[in-house]
């Protein structure tokens, strides 16, 4: 065990509920392996809080490896810090040099109502997956696999929008607080396939306008993706502009029914 | 902002549902679909720039040249159509898209502010109170919102300077467009107005180009790539042409010694004169 520890100032903002006032406070974190996570170095500064009986920063975590989306942080004005497509999690302490001073800041957003310190709360991103980031199924027994053949392309640029992980990196980054990658990610994984077809032009139209119930709208800064920890590319937002437009078009929710 | 406790399960929506209007006008009612009718008449008004741009060259073939392309742009429509009639269809085709434009923009803003935390929201973006770093978004882009009003205001200055003849810093004559072009731009501080505003307008229109694809989702590997180049191409030949204007009066080579009907001082006896050395060049 080489000890090569560094030593950061960590500015952090605390805030004790929803509606208190927050402040940034700074915590010195001594003897830091290059090797620990983020997280992990959040830890260790959260045991030593502990030890002072002062309390812990309160920060979101699940997994641990990426693939959660619980973790979040702005760590020096970058949602899930410097390096492109990693979450806060798979960050490693030996980013940082010796002395560096780091801000860490919660997601913010309007829809995005802090709990606690740096947790907030993204179920405004649940209830656009509740208006139509699903498939209906029929009941019954599996169906067998390759019965519906997918082109390996739709099938490769479906999984890339699945890689979405949900975490809100997205509207963290956004100047204008827009959820656009985020629905156009879990829009797109089901409309590129056979499989999402029959809904497709309702599950457009619904999860557009549930996400403008709680979003902002969309510059085309290309903040989103830079924060991205899955790199879900810009493209899928113009592949759902496209579709909400012909969704209004095609007016599938009303053709064919009685007036 | 003191408020209450927000419901952290169930989120209150920043906006409230109407009624659904009918087709097309729903399209306004969505943030994605007025982003769309942004680009539209974005591309709508990127083209009349443009050709705006080209059709003043004519300033370079000489006083008489540029009289005979307005009287064309009035004359638009030949002999089926009256006298000015297309042209103020054009134009009020134009104030249609200009007002829709302005008016997404406007509105979009605004659900983007409710969205991001009001105290945070500075300058036309959300900002965190430990500052920020912006990776992808440029200038450009970050500053539509700043570029769009100097461009709205602009257009009035430029409107009431050579359109209406309200300005006093020329004596307008209407239907001698050199006269009133190459007095005005021989002025310096109208000048630098003019050259400050189309660097705001090409800043505009190099991220409005990008912009427009994205909105209208036209995407497409095949030309993906040229989406940058298109846009700075746009801008950068929109803004070296319209910086000739006002740069190549100050040094003189649009002067308004140069006109032969400098001096009619109203409208009829800039018509006679024109016409006469119309027919002078023709003999």
């Amino acid at each position: 065990m080489s000890e090569n520890t560094i030593n950061l100032t960590l500015e952090v903002w605390r805030q004790n509920g929803p509606t208190e006032k927050g402040r940034f406070e700074t915590y010195e974190a001594k003897g830091i392996s290059p090797d620990a996570s983020f997280l992990e170095m959040l830890d260790e500064v959260n045991e030593r809080l502990i030890d002072d009986d002062k309390v812990p920063v309160t920060f979101e975590s699940d997994c641990r490896e990426g693939i959660c989306g619980t973790c979040s942080l702005m760590i020096n004005g970058q949602a899930h810090g410097p390096n492109k497509g990693q979450s806060t999690c798979q960050l490693h302490m030996r980013t940082f040099s010796d002395g560096d001073h780091i801000t860490i800041e919660p997601f913010r957003a309007t829809s995005f109502p802090i709990i606690k310190d740096l947790a907030v709360s993204r179920a405004a991103m649940d209830t656009i997956q509740q208006a139509g980031g699903y498939i209906s199924v029929t009941t019954g027994s599996a169906p067998d696999a390759n019965m519906i053949p997918v082109p390996k392309p739709a099938a490769d640029l479906a999984m890339d929008a699945a890689a979405c992980i949900g975490c809100g990196a997205c509207v963290a980054a956004c100047p204008n607080s827009a959820a656009q990658l985020f629905t156009s990610a879990k829009i797109q994984q089901f409309n590129l396939l056979p499989q999402g077809q029959p809904e497709r032009w309702k599950r457009t139209e619904a999860m557009v306008d549930t996400m403008e119930d709680f979003f902002g709208t969309c510059t085309n800064h290309g903040e989103c993706f830079e924060a991205c920890p899955k790199e879900i590319s810009l493209d899928f937002i113009a592949f759902m502009n496209r579709d909400y437009v012909k969704a209004k078009v095609k007016n599938r929710n009303l053709s064919g029914q009685k007036s | 902002m003191a408020q209450a406790m927000p419901n952290l399960r169930d989120p209150q929506p920043i906006r409230t549902r109407r009624e659904p209007l009918p087709f097309p006008l729903n399209i306004w009612q969505s943030a994605v679909g007025r982003k769309w009718i942004m680009a539209v008449t974005g591309l709508g008004l990127l083209g009349f720039v443009l050709a705006h741009m080209i059709g003043n060259l004519h300033v370079y073939e000489g006083p008489v040249e540029l009289h005979e392309y307005a009287e064309a742009l009035r004359e638009l429509g030949g002999h089926i159509i009256p006298r000015t009639v297309l042209l103020w269809v054009l134009r009020l085709g134009l104030i249609a898209m200009f007002g829709l434009h302005i008016a997404a923009a406007y509105t979009t803003k605004e659900i983007s502010r409710r969205a991001s935390d009001d105290a945070n929201f500075i300058d036309g973006q959300k900002n965190y109170p430990g500052g920020r770093d912006y990776i992808a978004a440029s200038y450009a882009s970050r500053t539509m919102r700043w570029t769009g009003p100097i461009i709205l205001l602009y257009l009035i200055f430029h409107l009431a300077d050579l359109t209406w003849g309200l300005l006093p810093h020329t004596d307008y004559v209407r239907g001698d467009p050199f006269h009133n072009l190459s007095t005005s731009l021989s002025n310096l501080p109208v000048a630098i107005i003019y050259i400050v505003a189309n660097v705001a307008l090409a800043v505009h229109i190099f991220h409005g180009t990008w912009s427009m694809f994205q909105s209208l989702g036209l995407n497409n590997p095949r030309f993906n790539d040229a989406r940058r180049i298109l846009a700075a191409g746009l801008a950068g030949v929109i803004l070296v042409g319209n910086l000739t204007f006002p740069i190549l009066t100050q040094v003189g080579v649009i002067d308004p010694d140069d006109n032969p009907c400098e001096g009619s001082g109203s409208e009829a006896a800039a018509l006679e004169c024109f016409e006469a050395e119309i027919e002078k060049a023709e003999a």
